[in-house]
C-alpha cells in the first residue's frame, strides 16, 4: 500500500539522517538540534524489557512516581495514536511504527515496579504524583486560567491520598508515610464527597493553539495522560479489593478521575490537526523524560529515562518530517526551540497549603470557578444522588488523623504493652 | 446461596465432569498438539536464577534514629554482632501485630453479622485477641525505641511478612466470608505468630537481650493462647457444618 511504503522510506531516510544521541546536558535541550536515537534503532528483548525494579523501601518516593507517571505519558500516547489510526487513513502506518516502540518503552517503564508494591502502595504513589507534578505544573503555567484549573484539581487529589491513606491504615494496618516519605501532607483537601460535579461542569475552556505558550501545551497533555492513566488503574485494581469499603472507595475515586479527565483533556484545543497534537505529544514525551531523568537518583532507572529521552527525540524528528511533508508547515510553528525548566519532582507542601487555604471552597460551574454554586445547581443535584446510599471517603475516613506508626500507635501507645492488668515485663 | 455454611451443594461448574461431551473432546486435543518447543518446567527455574542472580534485595534496615542506637549498633558490631538482624525481624513482628489488630477487628464484624456457634468465638475472646495484639504492638514500639531504632520503618521482613500474609486480611474482608472461613485465615496467623514470636526470643536470647526474651515470652505464651482458641473454633465450627448439613450453623451472638 502507498501508506507503508511512504513510512518505510521516510524510517530509512530518518535512519541515516541521525548524529550521536543526546547526552545528560540538561540545560536547555534544542529539540531541534537534538535527534536523539532513530526509531529503526529502538529495539528491545523480553529480557530488557522486564529489568530489576526499584526497591519500595530505599528507593525516594519520587522514583515511584516517575515511574507512574512516565507509564501514564506512554499509556497516553499508544492511546492517542490509536484514537488517530481510527481516524486517518494516510497516517496509520506512521503511527503503527511510532507506537509499538512507545507500546514496548511503557512495558519497561511500568515493570520497573516492584512486585511486592501492592495495588494500594502503588495508589498512594499515583495520588503523591498527581498532587506534586500539578502543583509543579500550577506554579510553572502562563496562562492564569490553566494555572487555575491545575491548583482546582490539585487539591482534589490531595484528597485522595488522604482518603486512600485512611484506607491503608484502617484495612491493612500499614502506615501511609512509609510510601510517602514525608514529602506530602496526609490530610483532608476538597472533600471527595463534593467533587463529584455534573459533565458540564467538567468542560473547560481550552487554550487556543495560534496563541498559547508550547509550555501551557506540554501541560495539559501531560496532566492529562497522568490522569487517565490514574483512571485505568483504579478501574483495574479497584474490584481486585476484597474490602467492601476498598471496592467503593475505588470506584468512588475513578469517577473523579474520569472528570479530571474530562477537564484536562478540555484544555486541549480541538482544533490543533492531528498532526500537530502528535507533535506536541511527542514533545510532552521528551519533557517528561528530560524531567525524570534530572531528578533521578536510582542510576538503573535513570539509565532507562536517558534511554528514552533519545527515543522521544527520535519519534519527534520522524513526526517532524511527516509535519513538514504532510501539512507543509515548520514544526518551529508549534514546537519551543528549547525545553522549559524540568517539571519539579520535589515537595511543594507551601504551595498545596496556600492554595488549600485560599481555593478549597471553589466550585465549578460550567468552565468557570466560582465561590459558591446557586441553589439547586445541577451538580449539587448530581452529587446527592451519587451520596445518596452514603459515601465511602467519608466512611473510610471517619475521624482519621494520621499519625507516624499509623492511628493505632495512639492508641498502643494509651494501652502500653500490658496484658491482662499486667506489665510485660 | 448461603453464607451461613461453606459446604452446601449447589451449581460448581470448575471441575471437568461438569461437561463429559466438551472436556472429552478438549483433553484429546491437548494430547494431539505438539508443543512448540522441547523440555519441561526447568527453563522457568532457569529464568527464575537468572533473575535471582541479578536482583538487589527487597531494601535495607535503616540507620539507627538516635545515637543511643548508633552507640548499641557500634557496640554489636565489636562483639560480633549484627544488630540490624535483630531490627529488621522486631520491625516484622510490630508490623504483623499491627495488622493483627485489624485482622480481629474484621472477625468481629462478621461476628455481628453470622454469630457464633457452639464453641466457637465469642465477642469478649475475640476483643481480648485484639487488645493483645494491640499491647504486642506497643511492646515492639517500645522495643525498638529503647535500641534506638525508628519503630515506623518498614523494615524488609515486615515488607516480606506482608506479602506472604497478604491473603489473610483479603479472606476476612471479603463480604462473602462467614465468621467460620475467617478462622481458616486467622489460624494461618497465628500459626506464623507462634513460630515468630519463637524465633525472636530465642534471636533475643542469642544477642543477650535476655531482659527482652522475657517479655517477648509472655507475648508469646499469650499468642499460644489465641493458637488455641483458633483452633478450637474452627474445628467446631467445621464439625457443626458438618454435623447440620441442610440448616444454618449459626446461632446468635452472645
Amino acid at each position: 500500500m502507498r501508506e507503508q511504503g511512504a513510512a518505510a522510506a521516510l524510517l530509512r531516510r530518518m535512519g541515516r539522517a541521525f548524529p550521536p544521541p543526546f547526552k545528560e546536558h540538561l540545560v536547555a535541550l534544542d529539540l531541534f538540534q537534538e535527534k536523539g536515537i532513530p526509531l529503526e534503532r529502538q529495539v528491545f528483548t523480553w529480557k530488557d524489557l522486564v529489568r530489576r525494579p526499584y526497591s519500595k523501601l530505599d528507593d525516594d518516593a519520587f522514583t515511584r512516581t516517575r515511574v507512574i507517571l512516565m507509564n501514564g505519558i506512554e499509556a497516553d500516547a499508544l492511546r492517542m495514536k490509536h484514537i488517530f489510526a481510527r481516524l486517518n487513513r494516510e497516517l496509520r502506518p506512521h503511527l503503527a511504527l511510532v507506537r509499538r516502540a512507545e507500546h514496548h518503552q511503557q512495558t519497561m517503564v511500568n515493570w520497573l515496579n516492584p512486585p511486592d508494591q501492592s495495588p494500594l502502595e502503588t495508589t498512594l504513589g499515583f495520588e503523591q504524583l498527581a498532587i506534586e507534578a500539578t502543583a509543579s505544573v500550577a506554579i510553572h503555567e502562563p496562562d492564569p486560567y490553566l494555572a487555575q484549573t491545575y491548583r482546582f484539581g490539585m487539591l482534589e487529589d490531595f484528597d485522595h491520598l488522604y482518603r486512600y491513606s485512611a484506607l491503608y491504615d484502617r484495612v491493612e494496618g500499614k502506615d501511609p508515610n512509609n510510601l510517602i516519605q514525608s514529602y506530602s501532607d496526609i490530610r483532608p483537601g476538597r472533600p471527595t464527597s463534593l467533587e463529584h460535579r455534573h459533565p458540564l461542569d467538567d468542560v473547560r475552556t481550552p487554550y487556543d493553539h495560534k496563541t498559547a505558550d508550547p509550555l501551557s501545551k506540554l501541560h495539559a497533555i501531560t496532566i492529562t495522560a497522568s490522569e487517565f492513566q490514574t483512571h485505568d488503574y483504579y478501574m483495574t485494581v479497584g474490584p481486585q479489593f476484597a474490602d467492601p469499603v476498598a471496592r467503593q472507595l475505588y470506584a468512588e475515586i475513578a469517577s473523579i478521575e474520569e472528570q479530571h479527565v474530562t477537564q484536562y483533556g478540555s484544555l486541549c484545543d480541538p482544533d490543533e490537526s492531528m498532526l500537530e497534537k502528535w507533535l506536541l505529544h511527542e514533545a510532552a514525551e521528551v519533557y517528561n523524560y528530560y524531567s525524570c531523568l534530572a531528578y533521578e537518583t536510582n542510576p538503573h532507572v535513570k539509565a532507562v529515562w536517558q534511554r528514552f529521552v533519545d527515543y522521544e527525540l527520535g519519534h519527534l524528528h520522524y513526526v517532524m518530517e511527516l509535519f513538514k511533508e504532510m501539512e507543509q508547515r515548520d514544526p518551529a510553528e508549534v514546537l519551543p526551540r528549547t525545553l522549559p525548566e524540568p517539571i519539579a519532582f520535589k515537595e511543594h507542601r507551601e504551595f498545596v497549603r496556600k492554595v488549600l487555604a485560599q481555593e478549597v471552597d471553589m466550585r465549578s460551574n460550567g468552565p468557570d470557578y466560582v465561590a459558591r454554586l446557586p441553589e439547586g445547581h445541577r451538580s449539587s443535584i448530581y452529587q446527592a444522588q451519587l451520596n445518596s446510599e452514603g459515601s465511602p471517603s467519608e466512611t473510610v475516613a471517619a475521624g482519621y488523623h494520621w499519625r507516624p506508626g499509623t492511628e493505632l500507635a495512639a492508641k498502643a501507645e494509651r494501652m502500653g504493652s500490658v496484658q491482662e492488668g499486667r506489665r510485660l515485663q | 446461596m448461603s453464607k451461613d455454611t461453606v459446604a452446601d451443594m449447589g451449581l460448581n461448574r470448575t471441575g471437568i465432569k461438569t461437561s463429559p461431551i466438551d472436556s472429552k473432546d478438549i483433553v484429546q486435543e491437548a494430547q494431539r498438539a505438539p508443543p512448540s518447543s522441547p523440555g519441561d518446567a526447568q527453563g522457568i527455574h532457569r529464568v527464575r536464577q537468572q533473575y535471582a542472580r541479578e536482583a538487589d534485595g527487597l531494601g535495607h534496615v535503616p540507620p539507627p534514629s538516635s545515637l543511643k542506637g548508633v552507640a548499641k549498633t557500634a557496640a554489636g558490631l565489636l562483639k560480633g554482632q549484627k544488630s540490624t538482624v535483630f531490627i529488621d525481624k522486631l520491625g516484622e513482628r510490630l508490623a504483623f501485630e499491627r495488622t493483627g489488630v485489624r485482622l480481629y477487628e474484621g472477625a468481629l464484624s462478621k461476628l455481628e453479622v453470622y454469630g457464633s456457634w457452639e464453641g466457637g468465638p465469642s465477642r469478649e475472646l475475640l476483643t481480648k485477641i485484639l487488645d493483645d495484639e494491640l499491647s504486642h504492638f506497643a511492646l515492639m514500639t517500645e522495643t525498638l525505641q529503647g535500641l534506638g531504632a525508628d519503630p515506623t520503618a518498614m523494615t524488609p521482613s515486615a515488607d516480606l511478612s506482608a506479602v506472604i500474609s497478604q491473603g489473610v486480611p483479603a479472606a476476612i474482608a471479603d463480604a462473602r466470608t462467614n465468621l467460620r472461613q475467617c478462622m481458616e485465615a486467622l489460624l494461618v496467623a497465628e500459626l506464623t505468630d507462634n513460630a515468630s514470636w519463637e524465633l525472636l526470643i530465642d534471636l533475643a536470647r542469642g544477642l543477650g537481650h535476655d531482659t527482652l526474651a522475657d517479655r517477648f515470652q509472655l507475648a508469646l505464651d499469650a499468642e499460644a493462647e489465641h493458637l488455641s482458641l483458633v483452633k478450637g473454633w474452627l474445628a467446631a465450627g467445621v464439625a457443626t457444618e458438618a454435623r447440620a448439613p441442610l440448616e444454618s450453623a449459626s446461632v446468635p451472638a452472645p
